[in-house]
């Protein structure tokens, strides 16, 4: 009898059991004596943390995947390591069937990342930063002008300002520039690490019409992190809450709201459900 | 060979962008120029009514050829301090791209950029020395084959060099210096080599600068033919096809501990 293939399902995006940790100097309270201070500086002690630790999802394509947490919780952690920035310590993430660490190169060519930093050259111009970025995925700079300046007017970006020194741009014009760079290249998975944090509510509000309008247009993957309960209940079909490194909890909105217990008759909202989970506010270090 | 092709045009994206931040600090390009002229008109002034005009030539021949390999060594490890000051290194280490691309790509900008700086100095020099600096017996052929092939080594050590800043942008860019001063110690740059130590020696036997120098003062003051310097050619040749791969070893090297330990990120 011959033996069956069982035939894996290949999503979007497979985290399975990943693991990162870090060694940094050990945190103490305790004001160090003389002695201690002169020995730290040639020995330091360090203690290991746990930045992801044994983290497993999947995510569909053409589903938006969001994952809540504190500062400091493992989002931007977990995001650098799918987007192969970091290299996990255990476990395994796969892009569309592609390793990022031993098919790096593949899965680079399908994604693209939009930090909480707008990070540019901030002496050039949106329009030379973004023909930068889309020369290193082989778009020419035409093409890249012209796709720019699209997304830009659909982000609510004045084009006429695209020749301007980035460091003159508010922080939330930096950030549509830095949507416009992910999205110049269609990436099928993308990588959105709080793009709305900091920005003023007209500016979210066009980001997130934006997020709402590539969902519609095309199959991707996208994972969005966030602090805003809001955001993630208007955006997301999944969620996961992050705490200390570990996913606490997943599932859809209404999934994560009925565990909840409602509070004085009222039902429970997703801030309830994350304070109940994690013990802390949103914004908590 | 269509992969080539691409990466070959991908690496364009490093030359423009660095042209078009040069454009945007070229006030300071024009005072790190004057920088560049002042300190090749200090170190040849040295001889001049000391020595004969030859001695003057050898001293700015030292100070112009330590000028373009500086630049050039700098240039590469400056493009990787520059992007992680800026954060856009994770940016660029996620592009679809080869990092032989990236780096030839910031090598290029690092030749092109030190060949018109030094141009310009050395077209500026006669006007200081006047009689002095007598380039009428030089031959620019030998001279362009010693650069060129030089080049070579001296990008495999900016490749080496710019690990410094990927680990710490804050203190990299000196360590960068360091290995700088130490082959000009030992390159025998404004003095020959036998002034130096006896346990000294053996090292400058191994930098590609002492040949460099060696070669080019011989084309400068004795018009001296590419047959004739093709011993150093060919050992300059070795020296670089063995450097440059093992720049990009020490970069990879430097690349993999970066992304273990998390050195990449500026902030988040």
């Amino acid at each position: 009898m011959k033996d069956k293939k069982v035939e894996q399902p290949i999503y979007g995006l497979d985290v399975r059991g990943v693991t990162k940790h870090f060694h940094q100097a050990k945190r103490t309270n305790n004001k160090p004596r003389f002695h201690q201070k002169i020995r730290q500086i040639f020995k330091r002690e360090k203690e290991v943390v746990r930045a992801v630790d044994d983290i497993s999802l999947e995510v569909n394509i053409g589903e938006i995947y969001g994952i809540l947490g504190a500062n400091g919780s493992g989002k931007s952690t977990l995001i650098r390591l799918v987007s192969t920035l970091l290299t996990p310590d255990a476990g395994r993430i796969s892009v569309f069937g592609d390793d990022v660490v031993t098919d790096s190169l593949k899965v680079r060519q399908v994604m693209n990342r939009v930090s909480v930093e707008a990070s540019f050259f901030k002496r050039l111009s949106s329009s030379e930063n973004l023909i930068y970025a889309a020369r290193l995925y082989g778009i020419p700079a035409t093409e890249a002008e012209r796709k720019s300046k699209q997304i830009l007017e659909r982000l609510g970006f004045d084009p006429d300002r695209m020749n301007e020194e980035m460091e003159h741009l508010s922080r939330g014009m930096q950030q549509k520039v830095a949507i416009a760079r992910a999205l110049l290249t269609t990436p099928m998975l993308l990588l959105l690490d709080e793009p709305t944090t900091g920005l003023d509510p007209k500016s979210k509000r066009d980001v997130q019409a934006f997020i709402e309008e590539i969902r519609q247009e095309r199959n991707a993957v996208i994972v969005l992190t966030t602090h805003d309960m809001a955001e993630a209940e208007r955006l997301c079909d999944k969620i996961a809450i992050i705490d200390k490194g570990r996913f606490i909890a997943e599932g859809t909105v209404e999934e994560l709201i009925a565990s909840a217990p409602s509070q004085n008759g009222t039902p429970a909202t997703l801030e309830d459900v994350f304070i109940t989970l994690t013990g802390k506010g949103i914004e908590e270090e | 060979m269509l992969n080539l092709i691409r990466e070959t045009i991908v690496s364009y994206a490093f030359i423009e962008r660095n042209f078009n931040l040069l454009k945007r600090y070229l006030s300071w390009e024009i005072l790190f120029f004057s920088y560049s002229i002042v300190n090749a008109l200090t170190i040849g002034l040295i001889m001049v009514g000391r020595g004969s005009s030859e001695d003057v030539l050898y001293l700015v021949i030292g100070a112009l050829i330590w000028g373009f390999f500086s630049i050039m060594m700098r240039e590469v490890s400056d493009a990787i301090t520059w992007e992680r000051w800026e954060g856009t290194i994770e940016y660029t280490f996620m592009a679809p791209i080869y990092r032989v691309t990236h780096l030839v790509g910031s090598c290029l900008f690092a030749i092109l950029y030190g060949l018109l700086r030094t141009a310009l100095v050395l077209a500026i020099m006669p006007l200081f020395f006047g009689e002095h600096i007598d380039l009428g017996n030089a031959n620019w052929l030998t001279m362009s084959a010693i650069v060129l092939v030089s080049s070579l080594s001296f990008i495999g050590i900016g490749l080496m060099a710019a690990i410094f800043p990927l680990l710490s942008p804050e203190k990299g860019q000196a360590a960068t210096g360091i290995i700088q001063s130490g082959l000009l110690l030992v390159s025998g740059i404004y003095y020959e080599i036998e002034v130096l130590p006896v346990w000294l020696q053996p090292i400058s036997k191994i930098s590609p600068a002492t040949y460099t120098l060696k070669s080019i003062r011989a084309a400068v003051l004795d018009n001296a033919s590419i047959e004739s310097q093709m011993g150093n050619l060919l050992l300059l040749l070795v020296i670089g096809v063995l450097l440059i791969p093992f720049g990009f070893w020490v970069f990879h090297l430097g690349e993999k501990y970066a992304k273990r330990v998390g050195r990449l990120k500026r902030s988040g």
